[in-house]
């Protein structure tokens, strides 16, 4: 991609960030950390990487993405505003209770959603029955799914892991986000899943590590998936839980809670600061 | 009753799947490692393509269902009732029921006829853990006819669906004209004395003893309620008002199936003593399925005795 491009995606990860801040704020709730983790992960996706359109959402030969992590969902829907899925006011109203914004992502209410998630280890079940459901009707749409690191101690995500391998899913594509904190702390105290690529590799994917929040990375992984024939491709991107705002950087206490009015002036002004310094250059 | 071939209702589901297949291309099957038991080893004959093995991972299995039938393809996922209803609860609540996708729970091995497997593999819960999911159509056959025409009638239906077969092979009594329609009871005994309303193998248990309780003259309407969610409410009702009593019979626990759905209805629009016959809150254990059967008094023996005493005849 041209410096540029890079730019405009790097305003776009700002603009992201400052929805997810902005939603789980109003909503005095949610999960900004693993949010903000994936905030350059959420943009590459539907600004540049995924075949959607979000004039006609239910399109049968689009890409899927399943936020296998759902409780992210304040990234996915700020995501899907800027890529014009919905109003991007509309992310104000997460989680109240005339939103069609849950706490988690529901197919049946938000345009552009492919997947009901929440439960962990889910959605990348679900993500496998659509990379098969596509090929068996001949179409050359690719799965994306979006998974935790910590979310990978659930034993479904390995049968999934397991299934896509045992079918050749070339369609499918998984990237877990490491960013090493899950609610009760350090991933590795809690329950070490490491080594993550490794055990991947075991069940037979294509696995990339990537710095997460590096879009010429994430590009040429994006890239590279598309090569692989015969194998599920899963990336391993490694980011920073709560990135961009200060205080949320590296503390298993933003996991799932909301900035206080005090806090939400800080993270946003930092935010702002950031786009300033972005939109300027 | 004059002797009647016998069939189990798994063999029914694998017919009709391979019925299915020839007629719709979008119809993908998948299995648990179970497909000779379920049959849908049937389908897999015919169509090794269109079915799906996920090896021993139910959880993953019904998720996939999920994903599957977000793309328009119409899956059929089959286990034994225990491990689909049982250990993949959650996956069917969130990844089946909560988005509505058109995904076909087809289990087989309910109940108590499982036989010498024993208790671990007896399940006598499914009804209840599957009614109690928001728009989830529950539904069990009397014979291999009626699983057939059922499972037919659940691919035409756009939404989720629990069907439970049984492993044991059972009287075929309905003729092959038999139209079935989800949501809708059968009374295959007209009668005004007791009402006894019956599903999966207690069907026939039920109409035996309806012949002999009619020796004995008592006339028992008696209703095949193949559907247990939707209930027919208007059958329920209609025969509640017309026998004053009401029995209900299924290879189930009393608590959360066809009994307690027959009771909540009748305890809020129509008062009416009811005696359920099921499992009574206990586990199984190893034997013959037709000893079984009779030890826990899911038999027709048992229910001409509960309807006497009922009557106090």
């Amino acid at each position: 991609m041209t410096e540029l491009e890079k730019k405009e995606l790097q305003i776009m990860a700002c603009k992201v960030r400052m929805g997810i801040i902005d939603s789980t704020n109003a909503a005095k709730c949610g999960h900004p950390g693993g949010s903000l983790s994936a905030a350059e992960m959420f943009t590459y996706l539907y600004q540049k990487e995924l075949n959607v359109d979000p004039a006609n959402p239910q399109w049968a030969d689009r890409d899927r993405f399943v936020l296998s992590k759902g409780h992210t969902a304040p990234g996915l829907y700020a995501a899907l505003a800027h890529r014009g899925f919905f109003p991007v006011e509309d992310l104000l109203t997460l989680r109240k209770i005339d939103s069609y914004l849950q706490g988690h992502p529901n197919m049946t209410m938000v345009p552009g959603v492919d997947m009901s998630t929440g439960s962990l280890g889910q959605g990348i079940s679900c993500a496998v029955g659509m990379a098969l459901g596509l090929r068996f009707q001949g179409k050359n749409a690719r799965v994306y799914s979006l998974l935790g690191d910590g979310e990978i101690q659930e034993g479904q995500v390995w049968e999934a892991c397991m299934s896509a391998s045992h079918y050749g899913l070339d369609n499918l594509c998984i990237i877990i986000d490491n960013n090493g904190l899950q609610i009760d702390g350090n991933i590795r105290d809690v329950m070490s899943p490491y080594p993550i690529a490794d055990k991947l590799i075991a069940f037979g994917f294509h696995t990339i590590a990537i710095d997460g929040h590096d879009f010429d990375q994430i590009e040429a992984a994006f890239a590279e998936a598309k090569t692989v024939k015969g194998k599920p491709t899963a990336i391993v991107m490694n980011t920073v839980k709560g990135k961009g705002v200060s205080f949320m950087e590296n503390n298993a206490g933003w996991h799932g809670k909301a900035t206080n009015p005090a806090e939400y002036e800080i993270a946003s002004a930092e935010l702002k600061a950031a786009l300033a310094e972005l939109e300027g250059m | 009753m004059a002797d009647v071939k016998k069939i189990a209702t798994r063999e029914g589901y694998g017919q009709a799947l391979v019925e299915l297949g020839q007629a719709h291309e979008n119809i993908v099957v998948l299995d648990a490692d179970l497909a000779g038991a379920t049959k849908t080893g049937t389908f897999k004959k015919a169509f090794p393509d269109r079915h799906l093995n996920f090896g021993i991972a139910e959880g993953n299995m019904m998720s996939a269902a999920a994903g599957l039938a977000a793309t328009g393809m119409v899956p059929f996922a089959s286990s034994f009732a225990m491990f689909a209803t049982g250990r993949a609860f959650e996956q069917i609540r969130n990844s089946i029921a909560y988005p509505r996708l058109n995904v076909k729970v087809c289990a087989s091995h309910g109940g108590i006829s499982v036989g010498e497997d024993g208790a671990s593999h007896q399940c006598c819960e499914d009804y209840a853990l599957m009614r109690s999911l928001p728009g989830m159509v529950v539904m069990s056959p009397a014979d291999n006819v009626e699983c057939i025409a059922m499972v037919k009638a659940a691919y035409e239906y756009v939404g989720p669906v629990y069907i439970r077969t049984g492993r044991s092979a059972v009287p075929v009594f309905h003729g092959e004209d038999f139209k079935f329609q989800i949501g809708k009871g059968e009374v295959v005994r007209e009668g005004s004395d007791i009402a006894i309303i019956a599903n999966g193998l207690m069907v026939y248990e039920a109409m035996k003893a309806g012949e002999a309780l009619a020796e004995q003259g008592i006339n028992a309407l008696i209703v095949n309620m193949a559907t247990i969610k939707p209930l027919d409410e208007e059958l329920v009702l209609e025969a509640a008002r017309k026998c004053g009593k009401v029995i209900t019979c299924e290879e189930h626990s009393v608590i959360g199936g066809l009994g307690e759905a027959v009771c909540s209805l009748l305890s809020e629009k129509l008062p009416t003593p009811v005696k359920r016959i099921g499992m009574n809150d206990e586990f199984g254990r190893s034997g013959p399925a037709a000893e079984l059967l009779q030890h826990y008094g899911l038999c027709a023996e048992n229910i001409v005795k509960v309807t006497k005493d009922f009557l106090g005849k």
